[in-house]
């Protein structure tokens, strides 16, 4: 069994490989562009890029 | 024991705590909080059956509204809501802190680009101005000169929203180049690690290097008390050396853990995850014995 799956970059429209274990709303660095993307599906996967930064975030 | 997940987004830190509770066999819901609706009586939907739930929002002001209805709806939270509160506003937390006789630095709140410099002038230079609610050391501002505060001051009285017209001015605390996180719940610590950096803000998401530290006996009682101070809960608890002493600069309410896991021997994760069972054990018994 592969370790890793494929999806479809919404950015540059690559396809990228991604751990087999995502899940929804889990956020990945994009091989292709480095921007980060959120997974907002699963069967297929579906990225979407990944909301900016508020200033409220953090810890 | 079921547990819901609160989240915006899973980084690794989510990621860790899923993977450790689902191992365990334990039945995990997460809840996204951009869907979610809170109505004044009725939780939504996802929350029925859960145990307890654990706040992950990134979002502070999230954080602060949903622990309040949960709480409200008497869903178990951790963290509760009064310690979010406390831990999300730097004033009070600086507050809480020096109520329980912790030491902290010395701090100043002021509303006016005057009041705030007649503190900057008594403090002298550098000193440290902070936004009250924020984190990973962004608009953070060491104040070197009379003209940089001056500039510094009316950019955020000019350009900020109103929270940054409450101007928190803190005394520059000469540390040795490193700075202490202490991963704690209720008070009783999990692991440590210095984070180190030339810069002066030494935060892991500032890119400083961590290592994993050993923390004395001073050090533990300040983290019993500072976590006491906040409400308790699972809590980052950053100190600084000062002298033959520490100073709690503040308690982060909705902490993160992957550099810590990744710097210490501790399994972090699989820690956290003991201390919620034995959390939600504990609320259970006590509810059978008032039943």
């Amino acid at each position: 069994m592969s370790d890793t799956i494929t999806a479809e970059d919404p950015l540059s429209g690559e396809e990228i490989e991604l751990p087999a274990d995502v899940e929804v709303g889990e956020i990945i660095d994009s091989p292709a562009t480095g921007a980060e993307l959120e997974v907002v599906s699963l069967d297929p996967v579906t990225l979407e890029e990944a909301p900016e930064l508020e200033e409220d975030w953090g810890e | 024991m079921h547990v819901g997940l609160l989240y915006s987004r899973i980084r690794r830190d989510e990621k860790l705590l899923l993977n450790e509770l689902r191992d365990r066999g334990h039945e995990v819901t997460k809840i996204d909080v951009r869907k979610e609706q809170f109505d004044l009586t009725e939780p939504p939907e996802s929350f029925d059956g859960l145990d307890v739930v654990v706040d992950r929002c990134l979002a502070t002001s999230r954080s602060i509204y949903i622990t309040r209805f949960l709480q409200s709806y008497g869903i178990p939270v951790v963290n509760s809501h009064e310690t979010a509160d406390i831990c999300a506003d730097k004033a009070k937390n600086s507050l809480a802190l020096a109520d329980a006789g912790v030491p902290t630095p010395n701090t100043k709140v002021a509303f006016t680009v005057d009041s705030a410099m007649e503190i900057v002038e008594e403090f002298g230079y550098p000193c440290v101005l902070k936004p009250v609610v924020g984190s990973w050391g962004r608009l953070m501002a060491k104040i070197d000169s009379e003209s940089a505060a001056e500039a510094i001051l009316e950019h955020k009285s000019t350009l900020g929203n109103y929270e940054h017209k409450v101007f928190y001015i803190q005394e520059f605390v000469e540390k040795p180049g490193r700075d202490i996180r202490v991963l704690a719940t209720d008070g009783e610590p999990v692991a440590a690690m210095v984070r180190s950096s030339d810069h002066w803000l030494t935060n892991a998401a500032k890119g400083a290097s961590v290592e994993e530290f050993e923390l004395d006996d001073r050090a533990k009682e300040l983290v019993r008390q500072a976590s006491d101070a906040v409400g308790g809960g699972l809590l980052g608890v950053d100190l600084m050396e000062a002298g033959d002493d520490y100073t709690v600069h503040e308690v982060n309410h909705t902490v993160e853990f992957k550099a810590l896991n990744d710097a210490v021997e501790t399994d972090v994760p699989a820690t956290v995850v003991d201390w919620l069972e034995a959390k939600v054990d504990g609320e259970q018994s006590l509810a059978e014995v008032s039943a």
